[in-house]
């Protein structure tokens, strides 16, 4: 009996678990609508920059700031002049605290709060930077981001931000 | 004297002239001297050159702050647009001001812009506690706002005063001149500019003022016109005695 009362009571808590996981599906929680950026692809595979773009930005933000590397591929303000529309209208302008904003639309809906815009500018800018190919660098390649490195050096960290 | 100055100036031209010949290109691409400030955007920065800035001040006018205004209009600090709206002026941003000197025993004036001195060795950067101020191998002395606290010791250290905390949320930044509050900033030499080959805004906005007081260039590179004046009497750091060997000089102080 009380095997069978332990038993139900895992199964209980099991079935709690598994609604709290669910009820925000059932309750039908908005996917979030990602604005579709210019051109047909984006500088890595989607499913790589979805995982990986934190590690990328992250990367090029040292190599840029220490040491003058200014390639386009990985750099925040690429990013933006691709992914947020620039309104002709100023006042109409989506800024990074509207969830319509690229960045914030997947940042809302996963809880992620990002400082970059306290300082970047979130709405496109002509950066004056020479111009170069956006998707293959030039001369050989940037140093290659092993993400696989990069993924294990972050669970080493326990996941937190840096 | 007169005539060791035809000399020299016979060398210089001999010696420009040289260099100028192996600046040129054997194959595409290929060049027997690199260039200094051609740097391809995809390498780092390197010690072979040392940026520097000469203030001509017997050129700076009084009363003339073309200078200040280029690099707010460049890194978007200050002016009318500005979101330091609780600050006090002596809060609010200041990456280059308009000094004015008197001598109070001969009553002779000088103008001149202030701004970050770019040192070989920064007590910015000594005293940091986190790394964020660091020099570059380049010699530009920079803040790296991802890193910065907002203890403001560097503020403390410079003797030339040149940085400032921001104290209120900003909004509109430039592209090229990331700055948020908490952190503190400085003059960068316009790095994304020198970056890609060009001037800082100041020295542009003085020479279209038609002065050229303001001198930008590779003191590592002997043939430079920065380095060919840095020789001249009358050139001199602020501050020369704390040795910390300033990338920027004043003439005519």
């Amino acid at each position: 009996m009380a095997r069978f009362s332990a038993l139900t009571g895992r199964t209980a808590a099991l079935a709690a678990v598994l609604a709290l996981l669910s009820a925000p599906v059932l309750a039908g929680a908005p996917k979030p609508e990602i604005p579709r950026g210019k051109g047909d692809q984006c500088v890595e595979p989607t499913e790589v920059m979805r995982r990986h773009h934190m590690n990328f930005i992250l990367h090029q933000r040292d190599e840029t700031m220490h040491r003058g590397i200014r390639t386009k591929k990985h750099s925040l303000a690429e990013c933006i002049n691709c992914h947020v529309p620039k309104a002709e209208d100023p006042a109409r302008q989506v800024h990074a605290d509207s969830p319509k904003h690229f960045c914030s639309s997947c940042h809302t809906y996963t809880a992620v709060t990002i400082d970059c815009f306290g300082c970047h500018s979130d709405v496109p800018q002509e950066t004056g930077v020479a111009k170069e190919d956006l998707v293959v660098p030039v001369h050989g390649s940037a140093p290659a981001l092993d993400l696989e490195q990069e993924a294990a050096r972050m669970v080493q960290a326990g996941g937190k931000a840096e | 004297m007169s005539e060791n100055r035809t000399t020299d100036e016979g060398r210089r031209q001999f010696l420009g002239g040289t260099l100028a010949l192996g600046g040129i290109a054997v194959a595409p691409g290929v060049f027997l001297v690199n260039v200094a400030g051609a740097k391809p955007a995809d390498q780092p920065v390197t010690d072979k050159v040392r940026w520097g800035l000469l203030v001509d001040t017997t050129r700076c006018a009084d009363g003339c702050d073309a200078c200040v205004r280029a690099c707010q209009e460049e890194n978007g600090w200050g002016g009318p647009d500005s979101n330091e709206v609780k600050s006090s002026d002596e809060q609010k941003a200041q990456w280059i001001r308009k000094v004015h000197l008197r001598n109070k025993q001969t009553g002779s004036t000088h103008s001149l812009p202030l701004m970050c001195q770019h040192c070989e060795h920064p007590p910015c950067a000594d005293v940091c506690p986190t790394g964020a101020s660091f020099r570059r191998a380049d010699g530009i002395v920079l803040v790296d706002k991802h890193t910065c606290i907002g203890c403001r010791y560097c503020m403390m250290a410079c003797p030339y005063k040149a940085r400032s905390f921001i104290h209120e949320e900003l909004h509109g930044q430039k592209v090229n001149a990331p700055r948020g509050k908490g952190t503190v900033e400085s003059c960068t030499f316009c790095v994304h500019r020198v970056d890609n080959d060009r001037e800082p805004a100041c020295v542009e906005a003085c020479a279209a003022e038609g002065r050229r007081a303001l001198i930008f260039g590779d003191m590592k590179d002997p043939d430079s016109e920065i380095s060919q004046r840095l020789k001249r009497l009358g050139v001199r750091q602020l501050r020369a005695d704390l040795g910390l060997n300033p990338g920027v000089h004043y003439e005519g102080v």
